[in-house]
């Protein structure tokens, strides 16, 4: 197992270096660039400012330049736009962020969404497996920048529970709000996988057999169906946990909380290379990271993949 | 007092086609350390006739009429109090030994749940007694075997697992569901004898549920024949295999291939099983029977208990169908 996780870790290397390469490439092969603005600017200034970042190399120095930056000092160089900034600064201001109220978004949405799921399936074709199958189905179907102002609507409009926005911090209840309104989608999703794989492990033949061995309808559940039952859901959750605590540029934008997930779209419509990078190799890093870790629960329930 | 006593059994599927009668009125009786084999094409409502007294119908299904076991009705029971009978007095063997086994539990567990949920033995008990079980089995190596995920094990292997986990508890009744059906012709044989040894050494009375009348000849003392959902026919198994008194009974024998005559086609019973949303008008096998008479598909034959406890469902007089087989050898 260790040997798995070793060997796993060591493929994840080329790829976060082809990662970087061909991004880099091609964020730099489409026209347009940093500096470019609809007012032209002299081209002395211009020079000028492209020889500060460094842009007047050529492209595999640039490149060079780069990576060399960030394995030997884990610099990511300094943003293109926002003056006196450094990428590494964004990150560490705003992935704490979106780091805290996506892991919220994620308990919240596997918890109620493996509920929900199972006890859909336990209850297939009743009143009760419809309506929460239908409640799945909006909740997937309402994008988040419905469900933002839904939510600040309900709770701090009308009932005044919960602040619209801000983040003061980190407090519990302005983490409330982004964080519903980015799971609830994945909590749809959820526990919609779940119920499908419930009721499918429910009618496999091992289960006929545990209700033969006369064993109680809760050992049943938890002993015997539940373990196969996560298996598609887990597929689902290494890259649903990066896409929350990565954020989003909605939640971001809508409750103001400050996060990275604004810096996704600035960044590339900005054209704020160093940015764009480094956002896009944090991301790159935690899918390698948590397709691993599933990978590994994976062999954990399921015998037959023991690598 | 029998152990098993099964009155005008029904089972009911409802379909989104509408309601399919997969079992009409079955009637039989088992003596303890009895052996009773239940043969039948595929879609006869063998299978279903013993799931439904397990109480292992799908969702859909619904089963009527009365099931005794040991002068206990059974049939239809709350889960928990069926939960009492299940492993515990009933054991079931079912026919795909690659997929009746829990492939997420190593099989030790499977096996100890068994006793200590029914027996209330520790874990260590129940370990040891589990590790006799599979040793009765024939499972070499038990001891470091039990261990093992049920894939690591061969399909007649597996079988023989499955054989262990249905014996633990004792059960005065085994039921096979087709126990040989999904393994090859020489590990068939191997299973088919450990379960006559251990009927012999556990003084088990066994359901033998098959559609392969060979495996049937040496196994067990009586024979029930079902075709639609219906006994067809109701016999000593030698008895049968020397005299049947059926036609479909009749077809099914013929339909075995002889190693002693040089046949250049099998045999077969001509048309295909009905369909059980649209059954047959009168006795159900009359579309595929070579005696069929008018009377036939005007009405159902009533399954008559003869003398000698055997019973038959048949219009026609069992003397006609009786000596057509012997012109048919002669």
């Amino acid at each position: 197992m260790l040997n798995f996780i070793f060997r796993r870790l060591l493929i994840a290397v080329p790829t976060l270096i082809f990662l970087v390469v061909f991004s880099f490439l091609i964020m730099h092969s489409a026209p347009g660039g940093p500096f470019d603005s609809e007012k032209p600017i002299p081209p002395a200034v211009k020079a000028n400012i492209e020889k500060k970042y460094g842009l007047d190399q050529p492209l595999y120095k640039q490149m060079l330049n780069y990576i060399g930056g960030i394995v030997t000092e884990f610099d990511f160089g300094p943003s293109f736009r926002y003056k006196d900034r450094t990428v590494n600064e964004l990150i560490a201001d705003g992935f704490p962020v979106t780091l805290t109220y996506g892991f919220i978004a994620f308990v919240f949405a596997v918890s109620i969404g493996v509920s929900i799921g199972v006890y859909a399936a336990l209850h297939q074709n009743s009143w009760l497996d419809y309506s929460t199958l239908s409640f799945a189905i909006v909740g997937q179907i309402l994008p988040n920048f419905v469900m933002a102002p839904l939510l600040v609507l309900i709770f701090t409009n009308t009932l005044g529970w919960l602040p619209g926005g801000g983040w003061e911090g980190g407090k519990i209840q302005f983490i409330i709000l982004p964080a519903v309104a980015l799971g609830t989608s994945y909590l749809a999703s959820i526990a919609r996988i779940t119920r499908s794989s419930m009721l499918e492990v429910l009618h496999s033949n091992f289960i006929r057999t545990a209700k033969a061995k006369g064993l109680p309808y809760k050992t049943i559940i938890f002993k015997h169906a539940l373990k196969p039952a996560m298996l598609p859901v887990i597929s689902y959750l290494g890259p649903a946990f990066v896409g929350m605590i990565t954020g989003s540029v909605i939640i971001d934008t809508f409750f103001s909380t400050g996060g990275i997930g604004l810096h996704f779209v600035n960044s590339a419509l900005n054209r704020d290379y160093s940015v764009l990078m480094g956002v896009t190799i944090l991301l790159g890093t935690l899918t390698i990271l948590f397709s691993t870790l599933v990978d590994i629960l994976y062999a954990w329930i399921d015998p037959k993949i023991r690598y | 007092m029998s152990l098993l006593s099964v009155r005008d059994l029904s089972v009911t599927f409802n379909t989104l086609d509408g309601k399919v009668h997969a079992v009409n009125g079955v009637n039989f009786d088992l003596e303890e350390k009895q052996s009773l084999a239940i043969v039948g094409e595929s879609g006869s409502g063998k299978s279903q006739t013993v799931f439904s007294l397990m109480g292992l119908l799908s969702s859909n299904g619904t089963s009527s009429g009365s099931v005794l076991f040991n002068g206990q009705e059974i049939l239809n029971l709350p889960e928990n109090e069926l939960n009492k009978f299940r492993a515990n007095e009933i054991g079931i063997i079912f026919q795909d030994p690659m997929t009746s086994l829990n492939p997420y539990m190593k099989v030790s567990d499977q096996l100890m749940e068994v006793l200590i949920h029914h027996k209330g033995l520790s874990k260590r008990e129940a370990f040891n007694e589990s590790v006799d079980m599979l040793d009765a089995v024939k499972i070499p190596d038990a001891r470091n075997r039990i261990m093992f995920y049920p894939h690591e094990f061969s399909g007649g292997m597996r079988q023989r697992v499955m054989i262990a986990m249905s014996l633990l508890c004792r059960p005065k009744l085994l039921i096979a569901d087709e126990p040989t059906t999904a393994l090859d012709v020489t590990v068939q044989s191997q299973i088919m004898n450990l379960l006559s040894e251990l009927q012999q050494e556990f003084g088990t009375a066994i359901i033998l549920i098959t559609h392969d009348l060979g495996v049937v000849a040496g196994a067990c003392e009586k024979t029930l024949v079902m075709y639609g959902g219906r006994v067809m026919e109701y016999n000593h198994t030698d008895q049968l295999f020397k005299q049947p008194t059926h036609p479909y009974t009749k077809g099914l024998l013929s339909a075995i291939p002889r190693l002693d005559l040089n046949e250049e086609e099998l045999n077969t019973i001509p048309g295909n099983p009905p369909n059980m949303l649209n059954p047959p008008s009168g006795c159900p096998f009359q579309p595929r029977c070579e005696f069929a008479e008018q009377k036939c598909s005007d009405s159902l034959p009533d399954l008559l208990v003869n003398k000698d406890d055997t019973k038959r469902a048949c219009h026609l007089d069992s003397d006609k169908i009786i000596s057509s087989s012997r012109e048919a050898q002669l």
